[in-house]
């Protein structure tokens, strides 16, 4: 009889860990989106100037910040299980997941250019 | 210890050709929350940046971005993400419900994903009447 049954071969036990943070990340995208909204809303849309000034906003700096790290989390989640699924082939996928790496690491670069850059 | 009798594994018909199973709503939506994913990965991510960078680099530059999205070519990429942002949202949202046990049944699932198809193509056609 097996008494000590061992999943460790079969699971690398992130699969909590990205539920959760896939949700958690969908929520702070969420809450940004309805923030971005509001403010579109609030000044009836955007010229260059009203544009520019609500970016000027230190706090808004931070949010969006905040909402590109979620959403880079979020996809490299979700590409990661699509590429798990569909590319089967070991090498293939880590080359694959490797080079999404590399992409979000550049837009995390690009983000921080964009509002912290001048 | 009696014989345990073995069940006969019966070859049994294998037919998964994806596009001939009528898929039910919820796989529907579940795919196109895949797919709309992909499509934000791909081009919503960059084009975003892109399109952020460029408004807010100077009022030219703003002026050459709106006119550039004022292309139906870019108009058409913009309506494409709008559609890949809303489905993938309230797909999102549904699956945030679905998590803590709301609507989980067959009949209140197949209801929201409904609600999920149509309510994220309304609101893309609100987009486009926006856009044009």
């Amino acid at each position: 009889m097996v008494t000590n049954v061992s999943y460790e071969a079969v699971s690398a036990h992130y699969g909590w860990r990205d539920w959760l943070s896939q949700r958690l990340t969908a929520v702070v995208m969420l809450l940004y989106t309805l923030l971005v909204f509001g403010i579109v809303l609030w000044h009836g849309g955007l010229d260059y100037t009203v544009w520019k000034s609500v970016f000027a906003n230190p706090a808004f700096k931070l949010a969006t910040f905040l909402f590109m790290i979620a959403m880079f989390f979020h996809a490299w989640v979700g590409v990661r299980n699509i590429a798990m699924d569909y590319v089967k082939p070991t090498g293939w996928r880590l080359t694959l997941q490797f080079i999404v790496i590399c992409v979000l690491i550049a837009y995390t670069g690009w983000t921080i250019q964009i509002l912290w850059g001048g | 210890m009696a014989a345990i009798e073995r069940p006969v594994i019966k070859p049994r018909p294998v037919y998964l050709n994806l596009f001939e199973i009528r898929q039910p709503l919820p796989a529907i939506v579940s795919i196109l929350h895949r797919i709309s994913g992909a499509l934000l990965f791909v081009v919503g991510i960059p084009v975003v940046l892109w399109g952020v960078q460029r408004s807010l680099a100077s009022p030219e530059t703003f002026a050459q971005w709106k006119s550039t999205m004022s292309e139906p070519l870019w108009k058409f990429v913009a309506l494409a993400l709008a559609w890949g942002y809303l489905h993938h949202l309230l797909a999102g949202l549904r699956h945030l419900a679905l998590d803590v046990h709301v609507g989980v049944d067959l009949e209140p699932a197949r209801r929201s994903s409904a609600v999920v198809l149509i309510l994220s193509l309304l609101l893309t056609v609100l987009v486009a009447v926006r856009l044009w």
